[in-house]
């Protein structure tokens, strides 16, 4: 029996053999966890929502399976005709006798290849200078005319028309259009920055567009866009995607909005915060003017009084006093002498009353003149035999001759 | 007001100047006066600039040659 059993072929059912592979299958290390590069084909989708196509080079292909709730976390899903990287593990479909593989990641094929360029040209630019700090022109405050290139199709572009006409209506807006994806992408959006440095007076440049994926956002990591930003005579605004989205384009521009609004509000100020500060100037103004004139009040008045203590005219009035005074005084003193005086000429005349020659003469004297000369003789000599003379007496005067 | 409208920016430096300038002192009282009445002056004029502004929009396309073109936005060619 044994002997049998031995010399016997061991006979596996169906199940067996199939589960035994599996158990091989999914023991194995790297099929376990893998990586599969393919084109993909045959996608279809089941009722239930489970993902089923084959990944196949030029020499093979492999079934796959993506389950509904794999799927629905995915970023990306696979398409027929495009290659991708996908991750998972090889296992066995038991009733279909299939091999498959279970995928549980699915990347684009392409990214790898982009990320690399990416990294290529940033770096390469980076080197030669189109990313240097220094070389950042400020943004002006108050921009005049305002370049903003994008696709009007697009949500951006009212966003940014939007913030504009809320914060600074005065800017003056010169959208220059420009697809911002696919492959006419980078070259128009070069384009519209020169045309609006060449062909216009902005002040200001926005690049601008809507968050997207990778490929989507891809025009922005192209060269021919980050050198017509580093050309451009004007300072460039790069507002590209979302937050954490970081584009060659936002490398080399002058500042890094994370979003087209960002960038909008990035690019003028805003106006209902300068009403407040015109009222602060008005404010300082008034505030200003008053300041001097009170302090020029507070000088006439301290002048005035300054004027009012040094006038002449306070001294004047002493004077006048004095001079009234004086003049009294004066007056009274002449009114004394002249009263004086008065008692002189009374005394006098009372004087001369007595010694008047004519009180003399009545008392029987006489005055003997020579008529010649007028002169009063006193003595004997003055005259001569044959002299007139005169005698005066009490009423009148005779005339004689000396014998 | 000079006889070309100064812009915003331009009236609102000249404002601070003024402002400054009235601040600092050292000025005679007609000196101060003037300065006061031309910021003043410059207060209104720019809160009227910031009131009365309507956000003005053209697009610059490629025109039929080779040169480029400023048209009123939203143009007749249907981009809006």
């Amino acid at each position: 029996m044994s002997m049998n059993v031995d010399l016997e072929p061991a006979v596996l059912t169906v199940s067996e053999v199939t589960r035994y592979i599996k158990d091989l299958l999914e023991s194995d290390l790297l099929l376990r966890d893998l990586w599969i590069r393919g084109e993909v084909s045959n996608f279809s989708r089941s009722t239930a929502g489970h993902i089923y196509f084959t990944l196949k080079d030029e020499e093979a292909s492999i079934r796959c399976v993506l389950w509904r709730y794999v799927a629905e976390e995915q970023t990306h899903l696979p398409a027929d005709g495009q290659a991708f990287i996908l991750h998972g593990r090889v296992s066995v479909y038991e009733v279909q006798g299939a091999y498959q593989f279970y995928v549980d990641l699915v990347q684009p094929a392409g990214v790898g290849a982009l990320y690399l360029q990416f990294l290529a040209l940033k770096d390469r630019l980076e080197r030669e200078g189109l990313f240097a700090p220094e070389r950042k022109r400020p943004i002006p405050p108050f921009p005049r005319a305002l370049g903003v290139v994008t696709s009007p199709q697009a949500a951006a572009w009212r966003d940014i028309l939007h913030v504009l006409e809320r914060r600074y209506p005065l800017v003056e807006v010169i959208l220059a259009p420009a697809l911002v994806q696919g492959p006419e992408a980078p070259r128009q959006i070069a384009d519209a920055i020169r045309a609006l440095n060449r062909e216009t007076d902005v002040d200001l440049i926005i690049v601008a567009r809507g968050g997207g994926s990778l490929e989507e956002l891809w025009a922005f990591n192209e060269e021919v866009v980050a050198r017509a930003i580093y050309d451009s005579r004007v300072p460039v605004i790069s507002g590209v995607g979302h937050e954490i989205d970081f584009t060659i384009a936002d490398f080399v521009a002058d500042l890094r909005a994370p979003t087209p609004t960002a960038a909008a509000a990035a690019a003028v100020p805003n106006a209902q915060e300068y009403k407040a500060t015109l009222q602060r100037q008005g404010g300082r103004l008034a505030e200003s003017i008053q300041r001097q004139m009170a302090g020029e009040r507070e000088d006439l008045r301290y002048a005035q009084e300054t004027l009012l203590r040094l006038s002449p005219r306070a001294g004047l009035e002493r004077y006048r006093l004095r001079v009234d005074d004086l003049g009294r005084q004066a007056l009274s003193q002449i009114e004394q002498r002249i009263a004086l005086q008065r008692e002189r000429i009374r005394s006098r005349t009372l004087q001369l009353t007595t010694l008047n020659p004519q009180a003399t003469l009545e008392r029987g004297y006489s005055i003997t003149r020579r008529v010649d000369t007028r002169v009063v003789v006193k003595s004997v000599v003055q005259v001569a035999k044959g002299d007139r003379i005169g005698v005066q007496v009490t009423d009148g005067q005779f005339e004689g001759t000396v014998d | 007001m000079s006889e070309e409208k100064p812009s915003f920016e331009e009236a609102f430096q000249e404002l601070e100047n003024t402002v400054e300038r009235l601040e600092e002192g050292d000025l005679t009282l007609q000196e101060s006066m003037a300065l006061f009445e031309r910021g003043i002056e410059l207060v209104k004029y720019c809160a009227q600039l910031l009131d009365e502004a309507e956000l003005k929009v053209k697009t610059l396309l490629p025109s039929s040659g080779e040169g480029y073109k400023l048209v009123e936005y939203p143009d007749e060619e249907g981009i809006s």
